[in-house]
């Protein structure tokens, strides 16, 4: 079953056009990537389904229902969670604050903050640190740790392995895994395409604003021609 | 010249302080979380002067019934004004700020001259507040003293419910990265509004404490306005600490300056400023992000 669906969607920042004609599906449980090269407009997807961008035209719709043009809590609210690159946590508030955030945007929480503090031990360590004096790697725990607690169903994840230590790559690797077994659907943005046919099962592939090939990870692993052709691998 | 003289030159300088601390509160917070410069706090803190005038003159009731009642009143005036107006501004560039808040000011000044006419109305210190009282080493007038405390009071209170409680978690998230908070479900636009009627209730009060100790007259929104930026500057953009440590220091400088160098008076603070800003381009404790 499609929770997600992106229809020709068209978008813009200013005047220059990024997204010229997405279409995009992803069904329920699935974790599928989106690939391409650095501009081809992959952040911007993710922020125009999150509804941070309002699309210039085309449809997106969630869970059967049409999103376009909604607010981003509105969106939030139903479900969505968005992991940017820079992981978005709010340096002034503690860690502790920071987890508690989202949950009062949606009535019901997701995990519990025991569950987020066995399976992130490191963010029970800095609990009552303020957001600013984590590291990235902490940081990104945190990000994702915030959409667990909040109970969301889609969880849009923008680069989680930038600028991270080999050893926390394999640590988000593990953890994509787990949310992914719980339930979770995650759309996941990644420059490191090793590490997306490590966790993905399906990728779509970004380029010059449009998704021009999706696949199995079995298939991509194996068409090399496509992987140089479009990420330059 | 006597200790005591200068001591109570001293708690002059903090009562004065006091008043800007109200003032700059509302207006870094405002600043901080909305990125609005509100030409129109000035106007605001005026507003709560003839509110409290209204609310003892023509209702008669009692000074507490004003302090409590007339903040209240210009916090829904600041409300209605973000809802319809300042809410505009968020995706503008920055002139329309100045042109939207700057007009602001004027149409409130110019309204207030309609209804009570342009030379200002009496307002006495309440019954309970006259006289002065022994402190030890010198006598000082109960009203300023009284200042003092709500200031003091409120500051601590106004710490407590930003860092402590989830409102407060949610203005700051909204400070850090509005963006963010949007993302993660929170309808920004009512916090939005709330803080602009903090800011606005904070600078009505600044206005009813002010009310007794300076003339009520349309003017006096503007010509607090400039001093209050100052002090917003010295203390860095968006810092509540910083408009605490720089309302006192200036309120100081300007008492003093008073006392010992009159023609200087109007300068000193800015000079002040000048001097903060070449050792600290950010303030006392301003943030990198807004300017750098």
């Amino acid at each position: 079953m499609t929770l997600l669906r992106l229809e020709d969607v068209h978008a813009a920042y200013d005047e220059s056009q990024v997204l010229t004609g997405v279409s995009l599906e992803i069904a329920k449980g699935e974790l599928v990537t989106l690939l391409g090269r650095n501009g081809a407009g992959k952040t911007t997807t993710l922020r125009t389904i999150m509804g941070l961008l309002t699309p210039l035209s085309g449809r997106i719709s969630y869970d059967g229902r049409p999103i376009t043009g909604l607010v981003p809590n509105r969106i939030a609210k139903l479900g969505v969670g968005y992991v940017p690159e820079e992981r978005g946590i709010f340096p002034s508030l503690t860690v502790s604050e920071n987890l508690m955030f989202p949950s009062w945007g949606r009535g019901e929480t997701g995990w519990s903050l025991e569950r987020i503090f066995h399976f992130f031990p490191r963010l029970h360590e800095r609990a009552s640190h303020k957001g600013s004096q984590l590291s990235g790697g902490e940081q990104q725990m945190l990000a994702i740790a915030r959409i667990l607690r909040a109970k969301m169903d889609l969880l849009l994840l923008d680069e989680p392995t930038e600028g991270l230590a080999p050893l926390l790559v394999e640590t988000i690797g593990t953890i994509l895994k787990e949310i992914k077994g719980s339930g979770l659907t995650v759309l996941l943005v990644e420059q490191n395409t090793r590490f997306a046919c490590q966790v993905a099962e399906r990728h779509n592939i970004l380029y010059g604003g449009k998704i021009v090939h999706t696949c199995s990870n079995d298939e991509f692993m194996r068409d090399t021609e496509i992987q140089h052709k479009y990420l330059g691998v | 010249m006597e200790p005591v003289f200068l001591f109570s030159q001293f708690f002059n300088g903090l009562v004065l302080g006091c008043i800007y601390v109200l003032l700059s509160l509302g207006l870094t917070v405002v600043f901080g979380t909305l990125g609005v410069v509100n030409f129109a706090h000035g106007a605001l803190y005026m507003l709560g002067a003839y509110a409290a005038y209204t609310v003892a003159t023509h209702l008669q009731l009692n000074f507490l019934a004003c302090l409590i009642l007339c903040p209240v009143i210009v916090a829904v005036i600041g409300m209605v004004l973000e809802k319809l107006l300042i809410s505009k501004l968020y995706k503008l560039p920055h002139y329309y700020n100045l042109l939207l808040t700057f007009g602001l000011m004027f149409i409130i000044q110019d309204a207030i001259k309609i209804f009570f006419g342009p030379e200002g109305e009496p307002f006495n210190i309440p019954d309970l507040l006259q006289g002065a009282i022994n402190l030890g080493f010198m006598y000082y007038p109960k009203y300023r003293l009284f200042i003092l405390i709500v200031t003091a009071m409120l500051s601590g209170g106004l710490w407590l419910f930003i860092e402590k409680t989830r409102l407060g978690a949610i203005i700051r998230a909204g400070t850090d990265n509005a963006e963010m908070a949007d993302a993660l479900g929170t309808n920004i636009s009512w916090t939005f509004t709330l803080i602009f009627g903090l800011g606005a209730g904070l600078s009505g009060l600044a206005g009813v404490l002010a009310a007794p100790i300076q003339n009520v007259q349309p003017a006096m929104g503007m010509d607090i306005l400039v001093q209050t930026f100052v002090v917003v500057i010295i203390g860095g953009m968006g810092s509540i600490g910083g408009s605490i440590l720089a309302g006192l220091v200036i309120g100081q400088i300007l008492t003093f300056s008073i006392v010992f160098w009159p023609p200087g008076s109007t300068t000193l603070i800015y000079a002040f400023m000048a001097l903060v800003l070449v050792t600290r381009p950010r303030g006392f404790f301003g943030r990198v992000s807004f300017f750098e």
